[in-house]
Parts: C-alpha cells; structure tokens; sequence
C-alpha cells in the first residue's frame, strides 16, 4: 500500500514527532520503500500459526509482594529539564 | 610484550602472580587510547583519575589478601546504553546527552561486583540503531583495519576498542546482530547469548523482545569469561531464564565430540561476497578436518527475517521510546520559543478563518513533546518510530505486526526442526566485509539488509557468536557466524574455541596482514 503525505503527517502525531516539510518528504519516500519491502510478509501462509511474541517464552513470573524501598524522589527528580521540589513541571496542558 | 597485547586470562594470571599489577595494566590500556582514540573514536567517556583510582582499590585489596571478584582488576569498556550510576548515559543521543542514571544496569553491578575496572563507555548508532554507528549523534568511530571504513555497529566502539587494544574485554548489545556483525567487520570475538541469558535490566531498551547484551573479546575463551560474569537470573528482569549458568571458561578447552554441523542453503545465494563465500566454505573444512559431519540445512523462512524484524523491532522501539518525553529526564524544547511559535501559528490561522486547522492546533504539551522530541533524535530514530509507530497504527497492526510475530514463529520453527538433526549452524555473519563511512548513508533499506544473516538468532531468541575466520584481499577481516539452540552457550564457545585454536584468525597473526596498510596500533601488535 503506498504511503502518502498525509499518512506520515498523521503518525507524525502519533508518534509525537513534529517533522519539517523536507523530513515529511523524504519519509513518505523512504517509508514507502521499507514498507514496500516487508509486505512480502503477506505472501507467507499463516493459517493457524500463533504469533510469538517473545523468543522465550516464560510464563507467570510473579514477585514477592512486599514493600520495598523506591528511586528516592529527589534522585527522581534530578534529570528532570525542569522540576520544583515534588514533582515534574511542563507547559499549560489546558488553555494553552 | 606490552601488556595490551596480552588477553584477558594472562592478565588475570598475572595478577594473581603478582607479576603486574591493575594500575599497570590500567594505565597502559589508558596510554593506549590516550596515543590512539583520537583516529578511532571508539570512546564517548573515559574518566582515567576514576579507572585508575578504581585499579588502586583492587590492588590494595589483593595485596591485603582480601577475596576479590572474578575479574579483578581488568579493564572493561561498556556500551554507552547500559545504565552505570557513576557514568554519563547517553545512548550516542542529544537526547540523553545530559543524562546521569541514578542507578546501575544488572550488567554494570555485575561488572562492579567483579571487580572489574570500568574503564570507558563506547560509541554505538544513537539507541542502538544502526550498523555503522555513523547514527551516533557525537562522533564516528573508524574501523581499526582501515580508517576510511565503518567498524560495523550498533557496538561499534565495542568492537574497535578491542581490535585496537584499547580495551581486553568489552560488553555489548545485539537486537539485530548489533555485537556480532561489529565484531566480524573489526576482526574480534562477539557474542549474542540466549534471549533471557544476561539481565536487560538499566539497558536502555530499543526491542526489549529482542535486546541482549553479551561480551566483545579478542578470543573465545576472554569472551566465555566475561560473559560468565554478565550472565544469569535477575529478579529484576521478568524475562530473565532461572537456568544456572555454566563455567564457560573453564569448559571451552574441551573440543566437541561427534560435531554435527550445519550449513544452511539460503546462506550462499546471490549477494554472498566471493571472498567471504571462500573464507566460510573454508572454516567448514576445517571442522571437517576435525572430525565433524557437515550436513546441509534449510531454514526456509530465512528469506523473511529482514522484513520480519524490521516490523517488530521499530514497533517496539517506538513503543519503548515514547518515554522520551522532555518531562521526567532527555532533552527539552526551549519554553519562550514554543509558546511564541504557536502563538504566531494560532495568529496566522485565526487571520485566514482556518477553524479547522485551529481547532486542530497542538496545545502547548503536546508541541512541547513533538519539538523536544523532534531536537532530541536523530533521523535514524525518527525513522525507526515512524515505521513503528505506522505498523502499529489502526488498520495496519493485523497486516504487519502480528503477521510479522505468526512469521517470527515460523522462522523459529524452521530452527527447532535444523537444531534435530546439528549441534551448530555455521555461516557467513555479513555478507560483505566492512564498508566505506558514508557509502550506504543515504539508502536505509540497503542498510537494513545489511542484517541479513544476523536477524534470525534475535527473532529465534538463539546464541550466536563471530569469530574471525579470514581476511580479504583488501585486508579487512571476515567473521564465521556460528548458532546454537537456546542456552546451549556452552556448546557456541566450545564449538568456536575448536576452530579457534586450529587457525591462526583469531590471534590476529595471519601472514597476509604484514602486507597491509594498517594503523600504526595493528602494526606494533603483530611484532
């Protein structure tokens, strides 16, 4: 299926990237190459075949429930681009 | 003999003897990249007062006679995306450039509680995508063999600072073939173990379905060395195996009884090197000189590996790095400037009566996280969550995620039917020896096909190591690629240590390279 301008500029949302008008350019171009090649996939006979979605597969694995210590807020805290003493600070989510 | 030249395990008996000490061996590795990084360019971070101080504990404790760790006192480098609370953390990204991890990964506490000396972080492709690492967003690391060529990647440093002696044991990550076809391109020793082998736990994920880290080494017994040290169950990690880990090291002297070996067709079709062809049918012989079956395998779904992975693992990674949001640690947008560029596009809208497209408008979080995000990666990363994020969205996810995962199961399959009849599959790890910086910068789909004969063992989840079994007229080197069934790492090692100690490729000693035009490091080394 070809990949048009208005589908990268769609993902490019999803995917929370803002792309320039080159960059939207050249990805439906190369997207459209790579997808291009991967829909041989559908050539593949699948009937009845489970998807396998990791190469080992380990079932149940539970923890102990007790109550551990955590990262302490402070070291939480301190890669963050911009923070006060408890929490995270980002732009106006309303009105903005 | 300078003590760069010795591997691993001599350096270790010469610790115990008393013949050398960590500071020694420390510093002259310290020189080594001091007089030779500058061209290779395989370090992001070497803090030397900090190696050296950490090299003095060492010795101080074993001259005080107290028990000392498995790999105490040598010099190990680690990728730059295994988290180490003492190290910068960058995954080669502007994202993470000012990252500071506030804990360790399993791998570098297992490192630490060795007693090893942590001596640099090394370059890779931004986020571990890539096979070059010229997607490293800081520098580009050249092949130690010939500086105008890639050292392969994504552990591209990982692979050079050990065929430059810059390191005697380095760790790596694989999710495509990430440490062996690094490791066959710069003429080392690279091992992928088993899916669940080694703890992902601090490894900044990229395909956590995929991601394993594993050792980089001059040979195969310095390789089953360290990667005793790295393996083993972590609760940590839910997907770690609870499988008790064999003394590699010690067992990789025993050559295997009955080898049956495998040598799959779909390996030597059209695109296959001639040269590599030659230097693989080659190290088959000599397996067979040394007793083992050849036996020729099929692995019918082979074919769709490239495609399979590159639907699952970009799906993955733009899952995993939606974390990076600007908010709780990465890069951020300039505030003033966000606000004042919607500001203005919100102007512009109103004026021409565009309520749709107001409507339609980012708010300030989400430009917040599009420009951050937008500033933080490179175009590899953008392309990779494009893709993803693409195969994942409404409408696509049955025709490519979870048709990629049925296939994934097949080629599995096609693996566990192989693995009944040989012990070990040998083939080529690349299909070309290492190639020119730049030549495939602006084909990404060639790029990805590059992986061809390293995806299979990350979808199967199987171990599966490089080890140097030639070099090419042009003087670079070739890599044999040999797999094993799921946690049979024991059987990989002993299996390459055989074909090891009958050839002369992996102690660097072959006659032709004499001839070559090699940096002075290489030159020195073969004296």
């Amino acid at each position: 299926m070809a990949i048009t301008r208005a589908d990268i500029e769609k993902v490019s949302l999803l995917a929370r990237l803002q792309l320039t008008d080159a960059e939207v350019e050249t990805l439906t171009s190369e997207l459209g190459q790579i997808v291009a090649y991967v829909d041989q996939l559908s050539e593949v006979d699948t009937e009845g075949v489970a998807p396998m979605a990791h190469a080992v597969e380990v079932n149940n694995v539970f923890a102990s429930d007790e109550v551990k210590a955590s990262l302490p807020r402070e070291q939480a805290l301190a890669n963050a681009p911009s923070h006060n003493e408890r929490g995270y600070l980002v732009p106006p989510v309303l009105g903005g | 003999m300078s003590l760069v030249e010795h591997s691993a395990c001599e350096l270790l008996e010469l610790l115990a003897k008393g013949d050398a000490t960590s500071v020694e061996i420390t510093r002259a590795y310290l020189d080594r990249i001091e007089a030779h990084d500058k061209q290779i360019g395989a370090f992001l971070h070497v803090d030397a007062d900090a190696a050296l101080k950490q090299a003095a504990e060492v010795d101080r404790r074993r001259q005080a006679g107290e028990a000392l760790g498995k790999l105490a006192g040598m010099p190990v480098a680690v990728k730059d995306l295994l988290c180490d609370r003492d190290a910068p953390t960058t995954c080669a990204s502007q994202m993470l450039k000012a990252f500071r991890p506030p804990y360790d990964s399993t791998v570098v506490a297992k490192l630490k509680a060795a007693d090893a000396v942590l001596i640099g972080r090394t370059n890779m492709d931004e986020f571990a995508m890539g096979g070059s690492t010229e997607n490293s967003s800081f520098q580009l690391t050249r092949n130690p063999w010939d500086h105008d060529r890639v050292p392969g990647g994504s552990s591209g440093g990982a692979a050079a600072c050990v065929a430059a002696d810059m390191a005697p044991l380095s760790v790596g990550t694989d999710t495509g073939g990430s440490i062996r076809q690094p490791a066959g391109l710069c003429g080392v020793v690279g091992l992928k173990p088993t899916y669940g082998r080694v703890s992902r736990f601090g490894l900044v994920a990229f395909a956590s379905s995929l991601d394993q880290v594993g050792p980089l080494a001059r040979s195969t017994k310095d390789a089953a060395l360290l990667l005793e040290v790295l393996a083993g169950h972590d609760p940590q990690d839910a997907t770690s195996l609870d499988t008790e880990v064999p003394q590699y090291s010690t067992s990789i002297d025993r050559p295997l009884e009955g080898l049956r070996l495998g040598v799959v067709r779909e390996h030597f079709a059209e695109g296959l090197d001639g040269e590599v062809e030659t230097a693989v049918r080659d190290a088959i012989g000599v397996y067979q000189s040394l007793g083992a079956t050849v036996k020729e395998i099929s692995l019918p779904h082979s074919k769709y590996a490239v495609a399979t992975y590159y639907v699952i693992a970009p799906s993955e990674a733009s899952s995993n790095l939606a974390r990076f949001d600007g908010v709780h640690y990465g890069h951020r947008t300039d505030r003033a400037a966000l606000l004042e560029e919607l500001a203005a596009e919100r102007k512009q809208l109103e004026a021409a009566g565009d309520q749709a497209a107001i409507d339609a408008l980012d708010s300030s979080l989400v430009r917040m996280y599009r420009k951050s995000r937008a500033e933080g990666f490179g175009s590899e990363v953008k392309r990779r969550i494009m893709l993803g994020a693409y195969a994942l969205s409404a409408g696509y996810y049955d025709a490519y995620y979870l048709k990629a995962l049925k296939v994934r199961r097949l080629i599995r399959q096609d693996f566990d039917a192989a693995f009944e009849e040989v012990d070990l599959i040998a083939g080529p790890v690349t299909a070309q020896p290492a190639f020119k910086i730049g030549e495939m910068a602006d084909d990404p789909l060639a790029m990805y096909l590059v992986d061809l004969y390293t995806v299979s063992a990350n979808l199967a989840g199987l171990p599966g190591i490089s080890v140097p079994c030639g070099i090419s007229s042009t003087g670079l080197p070739i890599g044999l690629q040999l797999q094993a069934r799921p946690l049979a790492e024991e059987t990989l090692l002993r299996g390459a240590h055989m074909f090891e100690q009958a050839t002369d490729w992996s102690n660097g000693r072959p006659p032709a390279q004499k001839k070559l035009r090699l940096p002075a490091n290489h030159a020195n080394k073969r004296e």
